[in-house]
């Protein structure tokens, strides 16, 4: 548990001092959704109908964006090596990124969703719902970035090859996720949705940071 | 008043090691008819290597002959395409966390991070190796790095960031060390001061095995030199 602590002191700390690590998928994130508007012409209704779907898959790739620097300068280091070898509680390594990834990109989009509802005319019952579903998907999103990172920490351009290995693990999450969004705006009851995330995440927190593990071990063998 | 203060320091931080479980009978780590193949190259076969506790085994040869592929074989990192490790007489993958618990690997990057200070990388590997918090500080200042403690590492020089992540040393309780090329970078009297280290260390009953292609300065008495021959 200390060592947990520690950890996620040391990931938040390398945060502090990189921040364009952090702050790129986000403005990224509210740049993508501005350009929306602008796009598809400022139609409010056209707007509404879409905004679901708009704002999952700029999260999506907001994340991805996030996700591959996560073990590069560890890995690069030697780091997650030395940690391999003498069995050093890589455990605590990996829930400690999944941690900080997940305050550094998945929190602060729950917190910029009511300027997103704004831009793209979403009514409060969306909102709220849009709340929701960002508060149980995006920590399913760091959890699969960051296996997603794990396997292809040591492929030299491991960029793209991260975004074709994850995105379509991406895509349960995006269909029960705009369409919790797409019940709320039309006054129907989206409890169903938000359990089958729930349960998508709660499969993944037990299984994914084994999966990490191996990974990791696996890339510096 | 200096010379009293380091004096101080250096027995503060010179408490005797918990000496190690020693069998001078049993060998600690032997690699039994290794053989590693890279890139189509056989770089070793048949090698036979047997190390004791208290005992120091230097590999030596030329670039590319292979030093750091054995070490990373003995370390569990990789697997010998023949033969087997053997740790107290059971092979690694039967050890299993018996033998990592007892290993600190410390391999050619150096296991810091550019962007913490020398002070928080030496905190991660203190956590990381279950050592509870002591005064870094001293110990930063007996490794010559006083006063630039909280610096980013990337600003140091190589030979201060090879310091700051041979620090691990002082404060791990592993009996078997491996280190790839510890020597890279440090000036003479770094040198001197971890050789000396090493000696500390083989005498409270711990291994170590390391590769350079510096002659050590101390005679040890249970050194073996084992010259890996660069092969096409």
């Amino acid at each position: 548990m200390v060592t947990l602590y520690r950890f996620t002191q040391r990931e938040l700390r390398l945060l502090a001092r990189q921040k364009a690590d952090w702050l790129n998928p986000l403005l990224f994130f509210v740049i993508v959704l501005s350009l929306f508007p602008l796009g598809v012409g400022p139609e409010p209704n056209l707007l509404r109908i879409m905004a679901p779907g708009i704002v999952w898959i700029a999260a999506l790739l907001s994340v991805l964006l996030a996700a591959e620097r996560l073990f590069k300068d560890d890995y690069r280091n030697g780091v997650i090596e030395q940690l391999v070898a003498a069995q050093q509680p890589l455990l605590s390594f990996v829930l400690a990124k999944l941690i900080t990834n997940w305050l550094s990109t998945g929190l602060p989009l729950v917190l910029l969703s009511p300027l997103v509802a704004l831009l793209l005319n979403i009514d409060q019952a969306s909102l709220v719902a849009m709340v929701f579903t960002l508060l149980l998907g995006t920590p399913l999103l760091s959890l699969l970035s960051v296996m997603g990172a794990a396997l292809t920490v040591s492929a030299d351009k491991g960029g793209i090859l991260l975004a074709l290995l994850i995105l379509p693990l991406y895509i349960p999450l995006l269909i029960f996720a705009s369409a919790a969004i797409e019940a709320a705006s039309m006054a129907l009851p989206y409890h169903g949705q938000l359990a089958i995330m729930l349960a998508m995440l709660l499969c993944a927190m037990a299984l994914i940071p084994l999966a990490v593990i191996s990974a990791l071990k696996l890339n510096v063998s | 008043m200096r010379a009293i203060l380091t004096v101080v320091d250096s027995q503060r931080l010179d408490i005797k090691p918990q000496p190690f479980h020693v069998s001078t009978a049993q060998p600690l780590l032997e690699g039994r008819e290794l053989c590693c193949i890279r890139q189509d190259r056989v770089l070793f076969e048949q090698q036979n290597l047997v190390l004791r506790a208290g005992e120091l085994l230097q590999v030596a040869g030329k670039n590319g002959a292979g030093k750091s592929s054995l070490l990373r074989i003995l370390a569990g990192l990789a697997q010998p395409d023949e033969g087997a490790v053997y740790y107290r007489q059971q092979t690694l993958a039967q050890a299993g966390a018996g033998y990592a618990a007892d290993l600190c690997y410390i391999g050619h990057q150096s296991g810091i991070h550019e962007q913490l200070t020398a002070l928080e990388n030496v905190s991660f590997w203190r956590t990381a190796s279950g050592v509870a918090a002591a005064d870094d500080f001293t110990l930063l200042a007996k490794l010559g790095l006083a006063g630039l403690e909280d610096i980013p590492c990337r600003m140091l020089s190589a030979g201060q960031q090879r310091r700051v992540a041979l620090a691990r040393l002082w404060f791990v309780k592993r009996q078997l060390w491996i280190l790839d090329e510890p020597f890279t970078a440090l000036d003479q009297g770094a040198i001197a001061m971890l050789q000396q280290h090493f000696l500390q260390h083989l005498q409270s009953g711990g291994a170590i095995v390391l590769t350079t292609h510096q002659p050590l300065q101390i005679t040890y008495e249970a050194l073996t030199t084992l010259e890996l021959v660069y092969r096409w």
